[in-house]
C-alpha cells in the first residue's frame, strides 16, 4: 500500500494543477493515471483560455457570457469564481514559460470566440491544450511530484455509512498495467478526481479512447451523484471520418460555413443573424444537423468549413495545426479547398457533482475539471471555457484537500436545501443487474480503519481482476459498441422521446450482457485487454444516467433539445438533474440552479446570438 | 536496427521446464495443451481471415510482431497476419484496433488521442519510425509490417518500455527558470513574434521516441541524451524570456559528454518526426551556441 497526504487521479490539466497546488500548500502529493501525463487529451485541446485580462474587458462581463451560454443552469458562484481566477492562472501559466501566440508588443495574444463579448480567448496557436498540458508537467518535474503511471484506478476506498453525506474516502485502488498487480494508495487528505471526458460513451466523438469517464463512474457507484448528465456539447466542426477536432478559432478568425449549395446558412436560413458563425456551439451544431436533414449537407453528411480568404500568412501563424489535420486525417488542403466538418460528441457538461471548492458530498473526495459539475457550464459549454475551469477548479480542489484554508462553500452538495424528487416512471429497468449484493458503496467493504478498509477493497478488486481472467465469456468490445451506437442514433444533438427510450432498452441490453464479460488475455503484462473490459462498465453506467436525465427533462435548453418541446421552461425546468446510484438502484432527483452572484442576480433571457 | 527483447534468464517458469524435463508436471501438461489450442486458435483464424480476403480483394495484410513474456506460445517473438478490410482514410491505427477488436483481443499497443498529439503510437512500421494514427494505409506497400520501436526492449508486442527515454528527456531540466518577473500583478513577461517564432517548432514536441529509436548514436551510446532531450532544451535554451544566467547553465548541460556533440548529423532523427521539428538544425544551433559562448571565455 502506498501512502500520501492527497492522491490525484489523472494527470491532464486539471490533475496536474491540483498537484501543484496541493504541493505549493506543503502536501506530499501523488498522482495516479493510466496513461503518463503528457499522453492526457487536454494536449488535444486547440482554441484557447478565456481570461478577462484587458483594461477593456471585465471578468464580470465573461460572468454575463457564461451565464448566458450555459442557459442559466450554470451555478453563479462557480462562474464567478472561474471568471475572476482564470486572469491570474493564465499569468501564472505565462510565468511557468507557456509559448502563448504574441502581439506586437510582446504581450500575450487574445482573440474572439463563439458567445463571448469581447476577445478574451488567449492562445498559442491552435494548439493551446498541448502547451498547457507540457508547461505544466515541466512544473510537476520540477518540483519532483511523484507520478504513478499507467496504473488504472479501479474503484474509491469509500466507508459505507447509509446516507453518501456520511461517507468517507480514503483512497484508492488501482491496477498496475505494466506490472498485472493491484495495490492501494492510502490519501489522509484527499482524492482528487481528474479523469477528464467521458466521449467513449458516443462513436463519434472528438475525444480519447482514454476518455471512458472512469472519475464519474467511479465517484457515482460510490454514492456522489452525477449533475447535469444529459447535456453534452456537440462540437460543430469535427472531421466527418475520424471525429478530429477542427478548432471554433478557425470561425474566430473569420471561417465561414457553406452548404452543398455554397449558402452561408447560418445568415441565409437564420441560424444566428448576428453572430452567424460564431454562435454558441450548440446553435451551430443544430444549424449543420438541419441542413444536413433538409437536403443540403454535402453527401448528405457534413458542411464545409471555408478558411481559404484569410490568406496562407495568416493561416500559417494562427491556425497551422488545423492544415496538418486537415490533410492527415480527411486528405483536405485548407488552403486550397473547404474542409468537410460535421457535429462531434465534445464534451460532457456534467460529471461528479461538486461546490466550488470541488468538494464532492463525501469527505475527503474532491473532483475537478471536465469529470466534475461545479456546474460552471450549465447547459452548454462556451468555446474556451474549459482550459480556464481545469485551472481554476484544479487548483482550488488542490488547495483545499491540502488543508489550506478557503472561504466555505455557497454551493450546496447531496440532499440538501431545496431538492425535490422526481417524478419520471422510467419503463425500463436501470441499475445493477440481478442480486446487487450486501455492500453498501459500490467499494464499500466494513472495517473499521482506513487501512482495513483499504486492505479489504484491495482484496475485492484483485478478487474481480482474477474473476474477469479466468472466466469465459463475451468480449466487452462489442458490447461497448452496441452502448456507442445507440447513445449516438439516440441521445445525439436532436433527441426524442421513442429514441431515448429505446437508447435505455438497449442499455438495459447491454448491462446484462456484460454480465457474461470475460478477458481473453490472459497475460500479467499490459493486459489492456483487462484495462478496456474495466472501462467498458464505466461507460455503460455513465451512459445510463446520461439517458435517463435526457428522456425525463422535456424542455430545450443549452445542447439539450426536446422533439416535444422546443423552448426552454424556466418555469419548470431551471433546475439540475441528478442521478445517485443508491447502492445499484439509481434514482433522479433535481435541485435548483443557483443564479444568486456576488453582486447580481443573473436573470434568464432569450438567448439568441 | 533491432528489436530488443528483455532477458529471460529470471523467468521462474523456465528453469522449472529446465529442471523437469524428464517427468512433465501437471502445470506443464496444462500449459503445452493451452499452447496447443492457442496454435490451432490461430491457424483457425489466419485461415478464416484468408478465406475472406481471397473473397474480397478490399483487404489489407498486416503482419504484425508479437510477444509477451508473461504467456505462454508467445514467449517467442512471432509475426501474426491479420487481414483488415480497406475503408477510405484508414490508418495503421485503425487496422490495428480492428484487428484486435475482431478478431484478437490481446493485441497490445498504446494509443489514445488518434490525432497524432499523445505521442503515444509510435511504431516501426515497414521499416521506419511512424505514428500509426497519422500514417495512412494506402501509402504502405502490403503486407504492412507493424513492429514495436527499435532500440527500445519491448514490454509487450508493439508496446515498449519508454523508461529511458522519459529519464533523458527529464536529465536536461525541462522546465522553465528565470528570475525576472514583472512587477505588476497580472503582468506577462514580455516576448517578441519572432523569439516566439524561433522556439515554436521545438516546443511541438509530443514525447513519441520516435527520434530516439531512429538514432544510431543512441542506439550505441544508452547515456546520449539524444534528439528529443536536446530539443526540449533548446526550447528553453533560445526562449528569450530566461535570460543570460539560465543559459549559461544549459548550455552546459547540452555540452557535457553524452550531449550534442555526440550528434553526427545523420538527420534519421528529422526524418521521422512526426511533428516536423528540424530536430538537427536544432542541435546544430546549439553546437553553434557552445562554441561561441566558450569563446566568450577566452
Amino acid at each position: 500500500m502506498y501512502e500520501h497526504d492527497v492522491v490525484v487521479v489523472g494527470a491532464g490539466g486539471a490533475g496536474l494543477r491540483a498537484a501543484i497546488a496541493a504541493q505549493e500548500e506543503g502536501a506530499d502529493v501523488a498522482i495516479v493515471s493510466k496513461l503518463h501525463p503528457v499522453r492526457s487529451h487536454t494536449g488535444a485541446a486547440e482554441g484557447g483560455i478565456n481570461a478577462a485580462l484587458r483594461d477593456a474587458d471585465s471578468w464580470e462581463d465573461h460572468a454575463y457570457d457564461t451565464m448566458k451560454g450555459s442557459d442559466y443552469l450554470g451555478d453563479a458562484p462557480a462562474v464567478e469564481a472561474l471568471c475572476k481566477e482564470s486572469p491570474e492562472e493564465v499569468i501564472q501559466l505565462e510565468h511557468w514559460g507557456m509559448p502563448f501566440s504574441r502581439e506586437e508588443d510582446g504581450r500575450v495574444s487574445q482573440r474572439p470566440f463563439g458567445g463571448l463579448s469581447f476577445p478574451r480567448t488567449t492562445y498559442a496557436g491552435a494548439e493551446t491544450g498541448h502547451q498547457m498540458l507540457h508547461t505544466m508537467y515541466e512544473q510537476v518535474v520540477k518540483r519532483g511530484i511523484t507520478v504513478y503511471d499507467e496504473w488504472h484506478v479501479m474503484d474509491l476506498v469509500v466507508t459505507d455509512e447509509e446516507d453518501p453525506a456520511d461517507r468517507t474516502c480514503h483512497g484508492v485502488v488501482a491496477y498496475d498495467i505494466q506490472r498485472g498487480e493491484v495495490d492501494g494508495f492510502r490519501a489522509s487528505g484527499g482524492v482528487i478526481l481528474a479523469t477528464g471526458g467521458m466521449g467513449q460513451v458516443f462513436d463519434h466523438t472528438t475525444n480519447a479512447v482514454a476518455n471512458t469517464g472512469d472519475g464519474v463512474a467511479m465517484a457515482y457507484r460510490a454514492g456522489v451523484p452525477m449533475e447535469d448528465m444529459e447535456f453534452i456539447q456537440f462540437h460543430p466542426t469535427t472531421l466527418p471520418s475520424t471525429g478530429v477536432l477542427i478548432s471554433e478559432g478557425v470561425r474566430g478568425e473569420g471561417g465561414i460555413l457553406y452548404n452543398e449549395k455554397g449558402e452561408r446558412f447560418m445568415f441565409e436560413h437564420g441560424y444566428a443573424n448576428n453572430d452567424g458563425e460564431l454562435a454558441s456551439r450548440d446553435v451551430v451544431s443544430r444549424a449543420e444537423l438541419t441542413e444536413v436533414n433538409e437536403g443540403r449537407g454535402i453527401e448528405d453528411e457534413y458542411v464545409h468549413l471555408d478558411m481559404r480568404h484569410l490568406g496562407e500568412e495568416r493561416i500559417l501563424d494562427r491556425l497551422e495545426n488545423i492544415l496538418h489535420l486537415a490533410e492527415d486525417f480527411e486528405g483536405a488542403d485548407g488552403l486550397t479547398e473547404p474542409m468537410p466538418v460535421k457535429p462531434g460528441q465534445h464534451y460532457a457538461m456534467g460529471g461528479i457533482e461538486t461546490n466550488e471548492h470541488g468538494e464532492t458530498v463525501i469527505d475527503g473526495l474532491y473532483a475537478a475539471g471536465e469529470c466534475a459539475c461545479a456546474s460552471v457550464h450549465g447547459a452548454n459549454r462556451l468555446g474556451g471555457n474549459a482550459l480556464p475551469e481545469l485551472i481554476v477548479f484544479g487548483k482550488r480542489a488542490g488547495h483545499h484537500a491540502a488543508g489550506k484554508e478557503m472561504d466555505a462553500a455557497e454551493i450546496p452538495t447531496g440532499k440538501t436545501g431545496d431538492w425535490e424528487p422526481a417524478e419520471y416512471e422510467f419503463e425500463v429497468d436501470v441499475g445493477v443487474v440481478g442480486d446487487r449484493g450486501p455492500a453498501a458503496a459500490d467499494g464499500g467493504a466494513v472495517a473499521a480503519d482506513a487501512e482495513g478498509l483499504i486492505q479489504a477493497e484491495i482484496e475485492r478488486a484483485r478478487e474481480r481482476v482474477e474473476d474477469l481472467l479466468a472466466r469465459k465469456g463475451r468480449n466487452h468490445a462489442e458490447i461497448r459498441s452496441a452502448v456507442q451506437k445507440t447513445m449516438t442514433a439516440n441521445v445525439n444533438v436532436f433527441r426524442e422521446e421513442e429514441g431515448l427510450k429505446r437508447s435505455l432498452s438497449d442499455l438495459r441490453e447491454a448491462r446484462e450482457a456484460y454480465t457474461e464479460v470475460a478477458v481473453s488475455d490472459p497475460s500479467r503484462t499490459f493486459n489492456t485487454d483487462l484495462i478496456h473490459t474495466m472501462e467498458t462498465r464505466n461507460i455503460l453506467d455513465i451512459a445510463e444516467a446520461l439517458a435517463m436525465g435526457a428522456l425525463a427533462r422535456r424542455e430545450f435548453r443549452g445542447a439539450h433539445w426536446r422533439k416535444e418541446r422546443q423552448e426552454r421552461d424556466d418555469e419548470n425546468w431551471l433546475k439540475h438533474t441528478l442521478v445517485s446510484w443508491n447502492d445499484g438502484e439509481p434514482e433522479l432527483w433535481y435541485k435548483p440552479a443557483i443564479l444568486e452572484g456576488e453582486a447580481k442576480t443573473y436573470e434568464p433571457k432569450v438567448r439568441s446570438y | 536496427m533491432s528489436t530488443q527483447l528483455p532477458k529471460q534468464t529470471e523467468k521462474t517458469d523456465e528453469t522449472a521446464a529446465e529442471t523437469e524435463t524428464d517427468v512433465p508436471s501437471k502445470g506443464d501438461e496444462r500449459r503445452a495443451e493451452k499452447r496447443r489450442r492457442a496454435d490451432e486458435r490461430r491457424r483457425q483464424r489466419e485461415a478464416e481471415e484468408a478465406e475472406r480476403a481471397a473473397a474480397d480483394e478490399h483487404t489489407v495484410e498486416l503482419r504484425v510482431f508479437r510477444y509477451d513474456p508473461d504467456v505462454e506460445g508467445k514467449q517467442e517473438p512471432r509475426f501474426d497476419t491479420f487481414h483488415v478490410p480497406f475503408e477510405k482514410g484508414m490508418t495503421v491505427l485503425d487496422a490495428l484496433m480492428y484487428a484486435r477488436d475482431t478478431y484478437d483481443s490481446s493485441l497490445t499497443f498504446r494509443h489514445s488521442c488518434r490525432q497524432a498529439v499523445c505521442g503515444s503510437d509510435a511504431m516501426f512500421v515497414n521499416g521506419g519510425q511512424k505514428l500509426a494514427c497519422k500514417t495512412q494505409i494506402d501509402e504502405l506497400e502490403e503486407p504492412i509490417r507493424v513492429e514495436p520501436l527499435p532500440h527500445a526492449e519491448v514490454t509487450k508486442d508493439l508496446v515498449v518500455d519508454l523508461e529511458h527515454f522519459y529519464d533523458q528527456m527529464e536529465a536536461v531540466e525541462p522546465y522553465f527558470q528565470t528570475n525576472e518577473y514583472p512587477d505588476g500583478e497580472l503582468e506577462e513577461q514580455r516576448q517578441t513574434r519572432e523569439n516566439r517564432e524561433k522556439i515554436k517548432m521545438s516546443t511541438r514536441c509530443i514525447w513519441c521516441s520516435a527520434c530516439m529509436s531512429s538514432c544510431n548514436i543512441a542506439a550505441g551510446d544508452n547515456e546520449y541524451l539524444g534528439p528529443a532531450a536536446i530539443n526540449k532544451a533548446y526550447r528553453f535554451a533560445m526562449d528569450e524570456r530566461e535570460g543570460e544566467d539560465v543559459k549559461q547553465k544549459r548550455l552546459e548541460i547540452i555540452e557535457q559528454e553524452h550531449g550534442v556533440w555526440r550528434c553526427q548529423t545523420m538527420f534519421s532523427c528529422t526524418e521521422v518526426c512526426p511533428k516536423d521539428i528540424p530536430l538537427t538544425e536544432h542541435i546544430q544551433e546549439l553546437k553553434r551556441e557552445a562554441v561561441k559562448n566558450n569563446l566568450k571565455f577566452w
